[in-house]
């Protein structure tokens, strides 16, 4: 088996919480805790969670725009995190980030096919052929240039934006895509069109992609594989059909019995996932959602569950699967 | 909320300290000697040189400024090189004479200036409106000292109604009020310039805000939109209102000179021509410290109005 | 390349917004073209800086030369328009001459503090914590003087003159534009479209350059605009105190101060060089208002 395009080892970054008389720390948030996983050439992965688990963070962690506490992240056998400053501009043209507010990803004062040139400029290219090359990518997804070249962000509607983000994304050919959030600021009418423009790209380009969102539909239609985050920490990983079919850990279950349905005889009396998220300022000992888990047990708050491998590239972090010690032999 | 009031209590004493440098070192910029400014030019070598020991000149200016804080702080501005007084005494009288006037001239801003304000955001575009911001607009842009003069050629030269100079001889409440007027007025027209625009502009964030005009749809009384805009708009307010009577307090230099009133602009003023620097450090620090203090209290009563910004 | 998302980029072509794009300063200066006080103050601007400019040849007389016979003319006086002051010299020509004097005086000190309060602002708000703690707590000192007393005071140490002039208001207003610049810069350094040009490789320098410069000289072009009329007031008012320029020389702030004795005698003549620096003062005002306006961004 080929080796992982991406891989990521025991990423931890922990904020600050300063207050008091002098300024002084007076508590850690816990955005990201011993995260791992690895990443194919060629897949999407699929990264889901709440709000505040630390997906954002996350992804600002493995492009290096923020720089962890603890762990490593490796492309192609590199490690990203100690390069150079001259390694890390040439990484950088391998390592994109599609962001989440597609209008404050975008600089009011350009226009947009400057925009996405500037990419370009930054590496050196010559300003002339750094503008064709915008504008060719624009047409490539979807705005002509000749009509929306010269416009500015605040003239191009929500969809317009997003497309814009992705052509700067993609202008400097990356092998690897990081997408925050890329359609949820959208109306759902428009993200269908993002996301299958998303897929005909990385068809045509053999990209890779890591896509956050908190949005289990738009996981499930264009990951391959799935991670699922809670308050910082990975419980469960698999292929998207897999976790589809048969979640395992009683969070991604919550999940994807979460999602309202139109149809009637599905409706719930009650929220399958009780109570509001824990504060990632002093999470939970142990198991993390163990406050919110219909089937907590006292042990799950004495340490954090090992991953356990249900099926063959399926893990979960939970005790109601730890192996018992006749299985594990 | 006290560790907020803690904290900037904190930073106020490094940025007084950083003050009483600035005061220290600007008045030893200064070209010429003060002492020889003061001493008849017959004086011999010996004579200036004991002057100068006596009043600490010839130690480094490191040592002089540490003697000088200590004095401070026990509340010795030294001697005036010019009367000999202390100080203390002098800075003390002009400055009530100066509170006394920015106090009333602050009175007059800032009534007029928050109904004006009020009056043209409530009634935004109309006539009224328009005319209360050309008014502001006037004020902001009039210099004080010229004005002074122009109220002192109309009141008192042309109609004789009002006294053109200092502090009233007589005492009583007429004569008083009669000397106070002009410099009132004159002193009060920037700060009621700015207070006015800024008034204004705060109200109307506030009343446009979609659920103003939702309370309003609700058929809340004028009254009650009024006094909620007034408590939203409280905290901008009172920041301008705590600017603007540290602008009256330390920019009363102009009108006093005007109107030849004795307060701490017009001894400023006096002290820069003798060169006095005792006088000169003793005025600009005390002022200074009163402003620090001032803002120091507006920041805390902001607090108390509005708690959300203390969780900074 | 062909077009990938084919009918997706037909509708969007069809409900994008009007042909012709504007350029955010092409919108400004549209904006302006349509305000009419904002056209009439800056016309009058104009006429004022002109005449001043012009003054050696708008001028018809010498503006120290006078005669004590003719002293404290009243305007309409032939041969004097605008009459003549104290020591007989020609009104007219004294405010033409003066009107180079406070402009410089009050115009000055706003470009350097722009200069190097932007320059020092941005830094404080870009570079890092210690930095932007080191300048902005600098700062704080200099603002724990109100405004005019700080002005008097240094110039009152450093001496009467045209220079010292300039440097104590450079120090008054350079504290206000640090805070401006600092803290525009904080909030657009927070901004995604910052984040994305790092994640583009740019060094710091190219996206100051590029994305910082452009989007945070605005808000603080206009600040400063808003400080020109106090300025104005302040150089004129320290040569009224006798701290700014010194005599002959003709200046709005110092002319007021020499004339101030004789309103008992002339009361317009007096009146005429206060005048001058209150148009002066309310037309850069009623400007700054409407480039405020107009570059206000919307949309």
């Amino acid at each position: 088996m080929t080796a992982p395009l991406l891989r990521a080892r025991g990423l931890t970054k922990h904020f600050p919480l300063r207050g008091g008389l002098l300024g002084r720390t007076l508590a850690w948030v816990h955005a990201v805790d011993g995260v791992s996983f690895d990443v194919n050439a060629g897949e999407t992965l699929g990264i889901v969670g709440e709000s505040g688990c630390g997906k954002s963070t996350l992804a600002r962690l493995l492009l290096r725009l923020v720089d962890p506490d603890a762990g490593t992240v490796t492309f192609e056998g590199e490690d990203v995190l100690r390069a150079s400053p001259s390694r890390m501009k040439r990484l950088r043209r391998d390592l994109q980030l599609v962001f989440q507010d597609p209008y404050a990803s975008l600089n009011p004062r350009l226009p947009i096919e400057d925009a996405v040139a500037f990419s370009l400029l930054v590496h050196g290219t010559p300003r002339g052929e750094a503008r064709e090359r915008a504008r060719a990518l624009l047409g490539h997804v979807g705005l002509d240039p000749r009509m929306h070249g010269r416009r500015y962000a605040h003239e191009l509607s929500g969809g317009q934006r997003q497309r814009v983000n992705i052509a700067r994304a993609l202008v400097l050919d990356p092998r690897l895509l990081v997408l925050d959030e890329p359609v949820s600021a959208l109306d759902k009418s428009v993200q269908a069109q993002v996301l299958n423009l998303l897929q005909d790209l990385k068809a045509e380009r053999a990209l890779t992609y890591v896509l956050i969102s908190h949005d289990l539909n738009v996981i499930e239609y264009v990951s391959d594989r799935v991670l699922v985050m809670y308050l910082g920490e990975v419980v469960e990983t698999g292929s998207a059909e897999a976790l589809a079919e048969s979640p395992r850990h009683p969070y991604t279950q919550a999940l994807f019995a979460s999602a309202p349905s139109m149809d009637p005889d599905r409706r719930m009396d009650r929220p399958p996932i009780a109570g509001d998220p824990p504060n990632p300022i002093d999470p939970p000992s142990g198991c993390r959602f163990r406050t919110r888990c219909p089937f907590a047990m006292p042990r799950c708050a004495d340490a954090p569950p090992p991953f356990v491998s249900v099926d063959p590239g399926h893990e979960v972090a939970c005790y109601l699967y730890e192996l018992t010690p006749a299985a594990r032999g | 909320m006290w560790v907020y009031v803690g904290r900037r209590l904190l930073l106020a004493i490094p940025t007084l300290l950083g003050a009483s440098v600035i005061v220290f070192a600007m008045v030893h910029l200064a070209p010429g000697d003060p002492i020889a400014a003061v001493m008849p030019a017959e004086s011999s070598a010996a004579e200036i040189e004991a002057t100068k020991r006596a009043y600490g000149f010839d130690r480094p200016l490191p040592v002089q400024y540490l003697v000088w804080l200590q004095r401070v702080a026990q509340g010795d501005l030294g001697r005036s090189i010019a009367t000999r007084r202390p100080v203390i005494l002098d800075v003390r009288d002009a400055l009530a004479n100066s509170l006394v006037l920015a106090l009333s001239s602050s009175l007059l801003a800032f009534v007029v200036g928050i109904a004006l304000g009020l009056l043209s955001a409530f009634r935004q575009g109309r006539l009224l409106d328009k005319l209360c911001a050309a008014l502001a607009v006037i004020g902001v842009s009039v210099p004080h000292y010229w004005a002074g003069i122009i109220l002192i050629i109309v009141f008192s030269v042309q109609l004789n109604w009002l006294p053109a100079m200092g502090a009233a001889d007589d005492p009583g409440l007429l004569p008083f009020l009669r000397h106070i007027a002009l410099p009132t007025v004159a002193l009060a027209l920037i700060p009621l310039g700015v207070i006015t625009r800024v008034v204004r502009s705060a109200a109307l964030d506030i009343l446009n805000q979609e659920f103003v005009t939702a309370l309003r749809a609700k058929g809340l009384a004028a009254r009650r939109v009024f006094v909620h805009v007034l408590k939203n708009s409280a905290p901008q307010i009172l920041t301008v209102l705590g600017l603007q009577f540290g602008f009256q307090l330390g920019g009363s230099v102009l009108v006093e000179s005007v109107f030849s009133w004795p307060g701490t602009g017009y001894l400023l003023n006096l002290a820069i021509f003798q060169r006095d620097i005792p006088v000169l450090q003793g005025v600009i620090l005390v002022l200074a410290t009163f402003f620090v203090l001032l803002n120091l209290a507006v920041d805390l009563l902001q607090t108390l109005i509005d708690p959300r910004i203390a969780r900074h | 390349m062909a077009p990938l998302a084919g009918v997706e980029s037909a509708i969007d072509a069809v409900a994008a917004v009007p042909a012709a794009p504007m350029s955010y300063w092409r919108t400004v200066g549209w904006r302006l073209g349509r305000d009419r006080t904002t056209l009439a103050a800056g016309g009058g601007l104009l006429v004022i800086v002109l005449a001043a400019l012009l003054a050696p040849w708008l001028a018809p007389y010498d503006p120290s030369a006078g005669s004590i016979r003719l002293r404290l003319a009243w305007p309409g006086t032939p041969g004097h328009w605008l009459g003549t002051d104290e020591q007989g010299r020609d009104m007219l020509s004294r405010l033409l001459w003066g009107g180079r004097m406070t402009l410089v005086a009050g115009l000055t000190p706003v470009l350097v503090a722009f200069v190097v309060g932007s320059a020092l602002g941005i830094a404080a708000g870009f570079v890092g914590r210690t930095t932007s703690t080191l300048i902005m707590r600098t700062m704080d000192i200099f603002y724990a003087f109100p405004s005019v007393l700080l002005a008097i005071a240094i110039s009152g140490a450093l001496g009467p003159g045209l220079a010292n002039t300039l440097i104590s208001l450079s120090i008054v207003f350079i504290p206000r534009v640090v805070r401006v610049a600092e803290s525009a810069t904080v909030q657009v350094k927070g901004l995604e479209y910052i984040a994305a040009a790092r994640v583009s490789g740019a060094g710091m320098g190219a996206i100051v350059r590029h994305h910082l410069l452009a989007n945070v000289l605005g808000p603080i072009l206009v600040f400063a605009s808003t400080q020109v009329s106090l300025s104005i007031i302040l150089a004129a008012g320290l040569s009224f105190l006798g701290l700014g320029v010194t005599p002959p020389a003709a200046e709005w702030g110092l002319m007021l101060n020499t004339l101030r004795q004789s309103i008992y005698v002339n009361a317009l003549v007096p009146a005429l060089p206060g005048l001058a620096i209150f148009a002066t003062s309310m037309a850069f005002n009623l400007l700054s208002d409407g480039l405020r306006d107009a570059m206000e961004v919307r949309g």
